[in-house]
């Protein structure tokens, strides 16, 4: 498989990056920490750990879709990408070599959150494993997101529409503040995005009631699966016609 | 047996024409130069002929293979360099040897054994460890170029390769190239006139998309009637008419 050492490759680019280190594991960790402390401080049920550590879990994994997007673009425009579609990579070589290595960091950084959590109070369980394989399909939908940015616009534009990406997720994921206060019109765009279902699943998973679980995450499911097809054809699209 | 053979290739951006009605035919370990004024069409007949950009009409065969019908097989010989250097910027200047050697279907033993051997003949060794992206824009060039000559193609297209070469490099890549005369087909752009007088075989100069003239060097300074071949380029690039 050709697709192997061009995802070690990508691998390489990824965790030799000082940013992506304080990003993944840095600012989760953090806002963990501090949310915690507000919460030991002035008891807020919303930053109760088992609520929380989800929650951060999630916005966490929306960093990914930066990293992807940026790795994805800047070998678009440094021609290096060019390089490789004269080179006898087919395009599922590209596909699985994007993808492939940012699911390890996703689920680290996951782990890195939940262990981080136990110390802080979250019960030690095997829900927290549950938990670990139902945030996989957000995972595969930010890392979609980035190969479908990385795909169409230039690494400066990227870092942009990222972080307008992180921010709605952070916004509409129901991590910070109760959702049902804000609206109804506010509470029914949240749930028709990927964000606040992901973190429902996966506090559901935590709680361990797996009844809650698939109705959130068969959206997250939905999301993730279109979001891949459509930049899947966008990317072969390019393929055929590399400019940079 | 020529080793290209173009009939037609042409290639339309929107109403801009930037290769008109094409027919070449390169010769198997000719080495053919490509010379014209910037955005005379020299990079688009390389990206279609490495299937990078689908040509609008016409076809090429590069031992026999069609670029429009069998890419993957073209793929599986050539190798380019483009204009711009490509290297992956975190990897050091070994791994990216490495991991273009593996992409072109290379064990892990047999990469490493190519990758030293490239290293050697193009005097990559002091830097051999160190991260492409902290390289100078020369030394990030001359790996740009090895990468091109590790898979070890039948036909190379070389784009502007000696671009921002300090003198000694572009000696030391000139009798490299003398070496391969006669192996490997090669295709090379360049606004260096002397570097095409010492190299090619035979010259191409293009015009406006438009490939005016074709011979050899002395062949073209008879057409032109001239004696140094710069003159020669200049009188067949600004004429007018179409030369019979
Ligand atoms: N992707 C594109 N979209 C639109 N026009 C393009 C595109 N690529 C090239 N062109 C146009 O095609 C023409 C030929 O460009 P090309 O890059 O092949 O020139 P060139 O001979 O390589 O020039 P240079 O010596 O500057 O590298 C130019 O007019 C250019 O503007
Ligand atoms: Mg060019």
């Amino acid at each position: 498989m050709r697709a192997f050492p061009f995802a070690s490759r990508n691998l390489k680019e990824l965790i030799r990056d000082p940013m992506m280190i304080i990003f993944a594991i840095g600012f989760p960790v953090i806002l963990l920490l501090l949310l915690s402390a507000i919460h030991s401080n002035a008891p807020v049920s919303l930053f109760a750990i088992s609520k929380l550590s989800p929650g951060i879990a999630v916005f966490g994994l929306s960093f990914i879709s930066l990293f992807s997007g940026m790795l994805i673009a800047k070998d678009r425009c440094s021609s290096f990408l060019m390089r490789l579609f004269a080179s006898p990579l087919s395009a599922s070589d590209y596909i699985l070599g994007y993808i492939l290595p940012l699911l390890p960091v996703a689920i680290i950084q996951s782990v890195v959150c939940f262990v981080l959590s136990f110390f802080l109070g979250l019960s030690v369980t095997a829900n927290v494993l549950l938990a670990l394989v139902v945030l996989i399909p957000t995972s595969v939908l930010f890392i979609g997101t980035g190969l479908l940015m990385g795909t169409l616009v230039n690494d400066k534009a990227v870092g942009g529409i990222a972080s307008i990406i992180i921010n709605l997720s952070a916004w509409l994921s129901g991590t910070w503040f109760n959702l049902n206060l804000v609206g109804s019109m506010f509470k029914a765009i949240s749930d028709a995005l990927p964000f606040a279902n992901a973190v429902n699943a996966a506090r559901a998973a935590i709680s361990g009631d797996y009844a809650a679980i698939f109705p959130s995450l068969l959206w997250v499911i939905g999301y993730a699966v279109a979001v891949l097809v459509i930049s899947i054809v966008i990317f072969r699209r390019k393929m055929m016609n590399a400019t940079t | 047996m020529s080793a290209i053979q173009i009939t037609g290739l042409t290639k339309k951006f929107k109403e801009r024409t930037a290769v008109q009605p094409l027919d070449l035919s390169v010769n198997q370990g000719e080495f053919f130069s490509v010379l014209g004024v910037n955005g005379a069409g020299k990079t688009t007949i390389i990206r279609m002929l490495s299937c990078l950009t689908e040509p609008t009409s016409g076809d090429a065969t590069l031992l026999g293979q069609s670029i429009v019908s069998n890419p993957r097989a073209v793929k599986e010989i050539i190798n380019v360099s483009p204009q711009e250097t490509a290297v992956a910027p975190r990897l050091t200047v070994r791994e990216n040897l490495e991991l273009i050697a593996r992409i072109y279907g290379n064990d892990r033993n047999s990469a490493k054994e190519k990758a030293t051997k490239v290293i050697d003949s193009l005097g990559l060794s002091e830097v051999e460890r160190d991260k492409a992206k902290t390289l100078s824009g020369g030394w990030q060039r001359r790996l740009s170029i090895a990468m091109a000559l590790i898979s070890e193609p039948k036909i190379l297209f070389l784009d502007e390769p000696t671009l921002g070469l300090d003198v000694l490099a572009r000696r030391e890549l000139w009798s490299l190239i003398e070496k391969m005369k006669g192996e490997v087909t090669i295709l090379l752009t360049t606004h260096y006139l002397e570097e095409a007088e010492a190299l090619s075989d035979r010259v191409g100069i293009m015009v406006k998309g438009e490939l005016r003239a074709v011979g050899t060097v002395s062949e073209l300074n008879a057409r032109a009637g001239n004696q140094k071949f710069e003159d020669a380029f200049v009188s067949i690039a600004t004429e007018s008419g179409v030369i019979a």
